[in-house]
């Protein structure tokens, strides 16, 4: 279906639907954040003895979140008097847009994707940058030493970590021959790649934490030990909007984990009457608990070692994993 | 010109992390901390004037107050200064359920300083279980106190309350429970290693240092001096016990969190000795006279709290109410290598070092 | 019971008026006599009596409503309780008379009078609270043989009270006159005297409890030794001038207890930590306590090589209390001696960053002291 609209020419309904698509899964997106919030404070409590929240919207607290995003649609909207007014209300457009664009390379199942380029991949990575931006002019524009600090902060790490996540998908596209995400996930048809990239998997994952700031790579926004992060003056729904844009990271990047490592909508050997769709559901859901998993268990790093551990460690690890790769690939050749 | 500017940061009076309202002024230069000055006497409540209006029982409930997490440890030591001025004998029964008493609070403070640390240093969960196996411990001393947090439980020359039926076999039953769980937290934190990053070599600090600016309890231990006020100079029944004096090298935050996860099983072995010896019937209050007057002269004894050394000295007059009444309160005089520690450390380490110590503002102030 | 009370406070503070008065008078008396007071130092000496006398009402008011209580209250006390009170208070009473006699060598070791001029009113008014302790215990303890001498006995201790209650009254009731100080003289004689005749009464009591106070005075502390050595190598090194006594605590398990000289007291302390027979390398606590008459700064000290104990005490003036600090010598002395600077107002030489811990630099006055008061705006 998404091959031939593609195909077709470019025309006002052709864009018209495409829109449609998008809103979709804006909506989509917007339904999973909502349930993946809800879904993190249950397995955590869970983990921690206790239940989540389990009084609004019956047993298992189904609509809670949507009643913490109304609280936060109807609280005052405060702008610090010496704060950078444009650039304070676009730090958060700037943070969620290239989490939402993302997605746009994702196949989510053999038929349903919305873009075939050839450098899925690199633009992937490419757009995924753009939020350490906002979280930049977000811990800038808000005239705040503490903000500006974790701002700077995010921004190292966020940066430092971008390189591992980087260096260990080299070794996957030696092996597939293509940067396009839907040629990744073909090639896995004879083994997912997690089998064949362990150590890249690994890197990946941890990589894909510190991306997402989450624990234990949570310092630039849980720095409330010391001081607030760097969205300590956004109240209200623009702080809405910077944890929108967490979670929809979150989303595609255990979306990105889920096509290139464990097979995209591949299914397993003798399972291929499930549909595709529900085994990158089922993958999608496995990643996502992993990371809440990680959240619960794990102590914070501190900065100095985060970074350390970034380059000293990892990248080094990833530059093996490459050169590993290659002679591997070169040695079947042979044989 | 570019410059760079120390920053005066003041790490305020209300704390994110649950140590109590406490201000810790300091110059920065980048991430680095220059100079750190702390601010103490927010939570000052003036226990020693307003005891010298009070008879001694009536000082009891506020001795509660000082280190809320271990009261039962305060509440010992004033009633141990007042026996001894007095040379009061204790009946067998009362001492045995002192030493219960007192072993527990250790557990249950030191689970607290467990939870709280790790939830300062970013993890959530074990501060949950922590309080899980603490929520036993409060349920019980509250059956024999009435109280959850301030027990107003010992007296000068016995306890208050007696033992409920089966009170005994709950003590025994929780001890193999928590000796469990304590294997689950080594396994869950001990040999995580970003904790152990994050621990290891922090806040270091030399025999010399612990003995010059007078650190006490575990601070002192994880150095590698091996003193342990119940066993050199045992006081109540500590001698009847067979425990060991959990002592580290090192002298870091790594240590003392070694030295605090096993004092814990050493409370589990005094309280299964205790829980055997158990007299099964007795007084629980001795002989005292209905208003307690000990003799004029002045007493100064010290008992090891879990937070190090805790000391009540008084000064009576032959009367009901002490002359002077003064507290060693072991945070106040453990706090104040805070500033040595922390210079020229980063941001992060301020907690892992504040922590280690553990303070408890109410004693700090007293 | 509210309208006693009412009584009572009058008369205390009709006592403690008067005392102030006779005090002052006697204090004259005995000044004009010794020739060694310097001028400025009389006000002292005056406020110093104020707070001797104060004490002194309150101890005197206590005594009074003990007897009241006495006499309501009989059927309280068990069979079994008064002969450990009994015995509570023989250890009580020795230990006083010790106290008396140690403080009776202290007047004859120092060379100022003033201290035993000052501490005398003290001295009478522990005298005779520890009477007032005596005779009870002489009553309790004779309760099962002899109610007709404890009748007697209480009755006499009693009207001895009134008598001393009645002349100080009247003392007041003339003001300031030289007469005073005779009726202050009467009053402290008649006090002696109740002072002998209960003593005299407790000696024909029960012998066992003679033999055992006396008993306990007798047999040497266990650490008497330790002292004895401490004491030795401090006078081989420093001389005989630095000690203002020495003694073991008995009631604080057996601690030796030294009490220098001001002057004196950094020096002692430094000997103390670095002599390597002593070492006591350990500040365990440092406070400072307000005796009326002076105030005095207790220290003990915890040797880790030796495993022992001690505490080392100095008395400081009231006025403009000033000591050395010794927190060059122990880094652990620091908090504790800004508490003391905080709650006392002494002042520590030496010390590098005193400051108000606790209360903050704008606060007025100091909490611990006994004639604090507290200085609120609204009120």
């Amino acid at each position: 279906m998404m091959e031939g609209l593609l195909a077709a020419e470019a025309s006002w309904l052709n864009f018209g639907i495409f829109f449609l698509l998008a809103v979709v899964l804006l909506f989509v997106v917007l339904g999973f954040v909502t349930y993946a919030i809800l879904a993190e404070r249950k397995v955590m409590g869970f983990m921690q003895l206790r239940y989540g929240p389990n009084q609004v919207g019956g047993r298992f607290g189904l609509l809670q979140t949507v009643a913490d995003v109304l609280k936060l649609l109807i609280k005052e909207d405060t702008i610090p008097k010496l704060a950078d007014r444009p650039l304070f209300i676009l730090a958060p457009v700037i943070a969620f847009t290239p989490a939402f664009m993302v997605l746009a390379v994702i196949p989510f199942t053999d038929k349903f994707y919305f873009a075939d380029i050839g450098v899925g991949l690199l633009y992937y990575i490419a757009i995924s940058g753009l939020t350490t931006i906002g979280i930049v002019t977000g811990g800038w524009a808000s005239n705040n030493k503490y903000a500006l600090m974790g701002g700077m902060r995010a921004a190292a790490q966020m940066i430092s970590y971008e390189i591992p996540l980087v260096m260990s998908v080299i070794g996957i596209i030696l092996l597939t021959g293509s940067l396009n995400l839907n040629d990744i996930v073909e090639a896995q048809k004879n083994g997912w790649f997690i089998i064949w990239q362990p150590i890249a998997f690994i890197v990946f994952l941890i990589a894909a934490v510190a991306e997402l700031n989450r624990v234990p790579f949570d310092l630039p926004e849980a720095e409330s030990e010391l001081v607030a992060g760097f969205h300590v003056e956004y109240s209200g729904f623009r702080w809405a909007f910077f944890m929108l844009a967490e979670y929809v990271y979150m989303f595609a990047m255990a979306s990105l984990i889920t096509v290139i490592f464990l097979g995209g909508w591949l299914p397993l050997p003798f399972l291929g009457f499930i549909p595709g769709a529900v085994w990158f559901a089922l993958k999608f859901t496995v990643v996502i608990f992993i990371l809440i998993w990680f959240r619960v268990t794990f102590p914070r790093i501190r900065a100095d070692q985060l970074m350390e551990f970034g380059w000293k460690v990892l990248l080094p690890v990833a530059l093996a994993n490459i050169f590993l790769t290659a002679i591997l690939k070169e040695l079947l050749n042979i044989f | 010109m570019i410059r760079t500017e120390e920053m005066l940061l003041n790490v305020g009076p209300q704390h994110p992390s649950t140590h109590g309202v406490f201000r810790l002024v300091l110059k920065i230069d980048g991430e680095i901390i220059t100079e750190a000055r702390p601010v103490i006497g927010y939570l000052h409540r003036g226990t020693e004037k307003l005891a010298e209006d009070l008879q001694y029982t009536q000082i009891i409930p506020y001795t509660d107050r000082m280190d809320y997490l271990a009261a039962m440890t305060n509440n010992y030591v004033l009633c141990h200064a007042v026996e001894t001025m007095m040379d009061l004998e204790i009946p067998e029964r009362a001492e045995y359920l002192r030493i219960i008493t007192m072993e527990l609070g250790r557990i249950a403070s030191h689970l607290v300083w467990w939870g709280t640390y790790l939830l300062d240093l970013g993890a959530t969960s074990p501060f949950l279980y922590a309080f899980r196996e603490r929520e036993m411990i409060i349920n019980m001393l509250n059956e024999i106190s009435g109280g959850r947090l301030t027990f107003n439980y010992m007296r000068v020359g016995g306890v208050k309350w007696d033992a409920p039926e089966g009170w005994i076999e709950k003590v025994r039953e929780f001890i193999p429970y928590m000796r469990e769980q304590l294997k689950g937290y080594d396994q869950l934190v001990t040999g995580n290693e970003i904790f152990m990053n994050r621990v290891k070599g922090v806040g270091t600090y030399t025999k010399e240092d612990a003995l010059n600016y007078s650190l006490s309890g575990a601070n002192l231990r994880c150095t590698g001096i091996k003193w342990d006020l119940r066993k050199e100079e045992p006081y109540s029944i500590y001698d009847r016990f067979d425990f060991d004096v959990c002592i580290r090298d090192g002298g870091d935050a790594w240590a003392r969190y070694h030295v605090r996860l096993s004092e814990i099983g050493e409370s589990l072995k005094i309280l299964e000795q205790a829980v055997e010896q158990f007299p099964s019937e007795g007084a629980v209050l001795g002989k005292v006279p209905k208003v307690i007057k000990p003799p004029k002269g002045e007493a100064f004894v010290r008992i090891e709290s879990p937070r190090g050394e805790i000391g009540c000295y008084i000064a009576s007059e032959g009367k009901k109410e002490p002359y002077r009444l003064k507290f060693r309160r072991p945070s106040f005089y453990n706090l104040q290598i805070l500033p040595k520690l922390l210079v020229g450390q980063n941001m992060a380490n301020l907690i892992a070092i504040l922590g280690a110590i553990d303070i408890v503002l109410g004693e700090v102030d007293g | 019971m509210d309208g006693e009370k009412d009584l009572e406070q009058l008369k205390k503070e009709a006592a403690a008026k008067a005392k102030a008065a006779a005090l002052a008078k006697k204090k004259e008396k005995e000044q004009s006599t010794t020739e060694e007071v310097s001028a400025e130092e009389e006000p002292m000496d005056i406020a110093k009596q104020k707070a001797a006398a104060a004490a002194k009402a309150k101890a005197a008011a206590l005594a009074k409503k003990k007897e009241k209580e006495q006499t309501t209250t009989e059927e309280v006390s068990a069979e079994e309780e008064p002969i450990d009170i009994a015995k509570q208070k023989a250890a009580a009473a020795a230990k006083a008379k010790a106290a008396a006699l140690a403080k009776k060598k202290e007047k004859e070791q120092s060379t100022t009078e003033e201290v035993s001029a000052e501490e005398e009113p003290i001295d009478i008014a522990k005298q005779k609270a520890a009477a007032a302790a005596r005779a009870k215990t002489a009553a309790l303890a004779k309760q099962s043989a002899d109610t007709g001498d404890v009748e007697k006995a209480k009755a006499i201790a009693a009207a001895k009270a009134k008598a001393a209650a009645a002349a100080k009254a009247k003392a007041a009731a003339q003001g300031k006159s030289a007469g005073g100080s005779d009726e202050k003289a009467k009053a402290i004689a008649v006090a002696k005297a109740k002072a002998a005749a209960a003593a005299k009464a407790k000696g024909k009591a029960s012998g066992a409890d003679s033999a055992a106070v006396s008993e306990e005075e007798k047999k040497p502390s266990p650490n008497q030794p330790v002292l004895d050595k401490y004491i030795k190598i401090i006078e081989e090194h420093l001389g005989k001038s630095i000690l203002e006594d020495s003694y073991i605590n008995e009631l604080s398990k057996d601690v030796p207890t030294l009490v220098a000289k001001p002057e004196a007291y950094f020096r002692l302390a430094e000997f103390l930590k670095y002599n390597e027979q002593l070492s006591f390398d350990f500040l365990s606590e440092l406070h400072g306590t307000d005796f009326e008459t002076h105030m005095e700064i207790y220290t003990h000290l915890f040797s880790y090589k030796n495993r022992h104990s001690l505490a080392l005490k100095v008395k400081v003036a009231r006025e403009n209390p000033e000591i050395d600090s010794l927190q060059p010598l122990w880094a652990g002395a620091n908090w504790p001696e800004c508490e003391a600077y905080d709650l006392l107002g002494i002042r520590f030489n030496g010390h590098p960053d005193l400051h108000r811990i606790m209360l903050g630099e704008d606060w007025i006055g100091y909490p611990l002291r006994k004639d604090y008061e507290p200085y609120d705006v609204e009120v």
